[in-house]
């Protein structure tokens, strides 16, 4: 656990300030430079930081952006374009955000796909990771809402679809559906609602952003071998370690993004939300942002309803039970460390357990590329044994591998990464 | 149990690989034909005479019956027009603009910052002029479609003959690379319809890569600025990447070596 240190500061106006409000103190515990931090972590620990620069990145380029777009039904595709056009650098801010979206999401389940792989969930971490849920569903929802704001084909039937999701809980399901349009239809109102929220939650996320570090910086860090620091000699001051680390590290990921956002701007975009809006004409295939994919494919991959056999008798019809295995794949993430039961952290000793991450990885990729497909043919089968697998691991992949699975020997320490010698 | 789940999966990658193939169903639509252009690639620009020439085509032709509402005359500037010019085209045509004093409408001659007059007054009026079909605005055509250049280049040039068992219903035209094969458009270039101002041949393959290249332009008019930027900004990050690697090296040489520096 790490200690709170009352450090005063040197400099008289600092040291007066401090006395009066200890918020240097504050921040210099929380993300202080000299925050000892394990001395092994890999470039996989590198996209947390990563995730907070985009998050930065799409507060500043959308603040911007907000000062130029309309959110109004007849105006708002337009002042899209115009930005496009008109706007000094518009063009620039827009692809900055629509592509920062995506790499924004690279980062988040990249950061999330390590969680899982080194057990960045396992006590004393649980709420840790559990905020992390929290930032990951509040990003899909504004991811979601600034999808709509252009007004293009995709942003219209997009928010069509995913709003009649919620037409499928029982009881209040119509009613939710109303208050989300704001009438009887994704109308103007819609559009001012979610323009206001997309605005809104980024701010919420950044307030979760520093719950989630708090809580990182409580529990310390994690580390490859998942064992815990045992002295001093396990670890280094976070500056200018891990911030050349860090730095380093989004350099990269930024000639990647400027590739995108220079050359490809469109490519993870969809060319039907270059036409304006129009509830008349339907598209040829709906299809949300590849980052939604996965979790649209596990919505579709349920067909059939479940009731009393041999009956007429629907207990949870179909949508019901879409809706439900959609937001339950993410909401079971909440459960994993009490799923995962294993006492070893990192997928590096647990062999079994290494394999079946690898599945979980293709199944997501396999889920992914379903969502994208229209639910014909072959893919309805796909996606339906991929989603199985999905809900399979964590349920019961997960917790008979923490009984049965034989653990490699642990190391003594980080900074004596040997095996101990078999007692 | 998990180990019959992983042989569904492989048993299901197997499929996916084999069906991709077949995906394509009736309905379809034809790939488009792969064209090479100016602007494609990251040094990629617009061929300004290829672009002069798509307009010349785009105010003859297309406009008849096509809107292009997010292209102001001004932007002819930067296709290499002088003002002069623009102001002249613009001129040509009529626009209205607020009331008079007695609150009729005010027509004037149209000016370098008005967009492009439409054909037609509404949707109505254009869907009544075209056999029920309203005409696309062009203003964003080649990124509103799959491969939008290739598309558009292929949809003008690919009017053929229907197969025997395709049957085209009256005041459609039969065109392979449009979805469904039945597109209301008749074919819009001929032989010798355009006789360019630079003595180039009016051939319909020149004309359609020509207007494509416009209505590039126009979809994307910051193409060249963004290619531009592209490469400044991708070298200083490379520089960076390079730099903060070997600081990286350095600062960490230490840690590498084992040092605690906690030890008093």
């Amino acid at each position: 656990m790490a200690e709170w240190i009352d450090a005063k500061p040197k400099n008289k106006a600092a040291a007066w300030l401090e006395e009066r409000l200890p918020v240097i103190g504050l921040v210099n515990n929380v993300v202080g430079v000299d925050t000892p931090t394990p001395r092994n972590l890999n470039y996989w620990w590198n996209f947390g930081s990563l995730a907070g620069l985009m998050l930065m990145v799409q507060i500043i380029s959308g603040v911007v952006l907000a000062m130029h777009y309309t959110p109004n039904t007849l105006m708002a595709f337009d002042s899209v374009e115009r930005i496009m056009r008109d706007v000094n650098y518009g063009w620039l801010i827009r692809y900055m955000h629509a592509n920062g979206a995506s790499f924004f999401f690279i980062a988040v389940y990249t950061h999330i796909l390590r969680g899982l792989y080194y057990g960045s969930y396992k006590a004393p971490r649980e709420v840790l990771w559990m905020l992390g849920l929290v930032i990951f569903l509040l990003m899909m929802a504004t991811a979601f809402m600034g999808y709509v704001l252009p007004w293009g084909q995709m942003s219209f039937w997009g928010a069509t679809v995913i709003t009649n999701l919620f037409s499928a809980i029982p009881v209040v399901g119509d009613s939710i559906v109303t208050l989300l349009w704001g009438g009887f239809s994704v109308d103007n109102p819609t559009l001012n609602r979610f323009f206001s929220l997309h605005y809104l939650l980024p701010f919420v996320i950044t307030g979760v952003v520093i719950l989630h570090i708090w809580a990182k910086k409580v529990s310390d860090s994690g580390n490859p071998l998942g064992i815990d620091v045992k002295s001093s000699a396990d670890q280094i001051p976070f500056h200018p370690f891990y911030t050349v680390k860090d730095a380093f590290g989004a350099a990269v990921f930024f000639a990647i993004f400027a590739a995108f956002i220079f050359y490809m701007p469109n490519a993870l975009g969809h060319p039907d939300n270059y036409i304006p809006a129009d509830p008349m004409v339907t598209p040829d295939s709906i299809v949300p942002e590849w980052y939604f994919l996965p979790f649209y494919a596990i919505l579709r991959s349920i067909t059939f309803d479940i009731g009393i056999p041999f009956t007429d008798v629907v207990i949870i019809p179909a949508k019901l039970l879409g809706v439900l295995a959609m937001f339950g794949s993410i909401l079971l993430l909440f459960f994993l460390p009490w799923l995962d039961r294993s006492k070893v952290r990192s997928g590096k000793f647990r062999p079994m357990f290494r394999w079946f991450f690898w599945f979980l990885v293709i199944d997501m990729v396999v889920l992914t590329i379903v969502g994208g497909k229209k639910p014909e043919g072959i893919w309805p089968v796909i996606g339906l044994v991929g989603t199985a697998y999905y809900f399979a691991h964590f349920l019961v992949v997960l917790p008979l591998l923490s009984k049965f699975e034989k653990t490699l020997p642990l190391p003594e320490s980080i900074a004596n990464p040997v095996v101990k010698a078999a007692e | 149990m998990t180990m019959k789940l992983a042989k569904n999966i492989a048993i299901a990658l197997t499929a996916v690989a084999g069906l991709a193939g077949a995906a394509m169903g009736a309905g379809a639509a034809k790939h488009p034909m792969q064209m090479e252009w100016s602007f494609e690639g990251p040094t990629g620009t617009y061929d300004r005479a290829a672009a002069q020439r798509g307009w010349q085509v785009y105010k003859n032709v297309c406009s008849a019956c096509h809107s292009l509402k997010y292209f102001h005359f001004r932007n002819l500037a930067d296709l290499g027009y002088e003002e002069e010019m623009i102001k002249a085209w613009a001129a040509e045509y009529t626009v209205v603009d607020g009331v008079d004093d007695a609150g009729d409408p005010k027509e004037r001659k149209g000016l370098p910052q008005d967009v492009f007059p439409s054909p037609f007054p509404n949707p109505e009026a254009a869907a009544a002029s075209n056999g029920g079909a309203v005409p696309p605005d062009l203003s964003l055509i080649t990124k509103a479609r799959h491969d939008g250049a290739n598309y558009v280049y292929s949809l003008m040039m690919g009017y053929e003959d229907a197969p025997a068992d395709h049957e085209v219903p009256a005041g459609k035209n039969y065109n392979p690379y449009f979805k469904g094969g039945n597109i209301s458009m008749a074919p819009p270039l001929a032989e010798g319809i355009i006789e360019y101002e630079d003595g180039t041949a009016g051939t319909p393959e020149q004309m359609a890569k020509d207007v494509v290249t416009f209505l590039m332009f126009v979809a994307e008019p910051k193409l060249e600025a963004r290619h531009h930027m592209g490469l400044n900004v991708i070298l200083y990050l490379l520089v960076l990447v390079v730099v903060l690697y070997f600081s990286m090296k350095k600062i960490w040489k230490p840690v590498k070596e084992g040092k605690n520096f906690y030890k008093k």
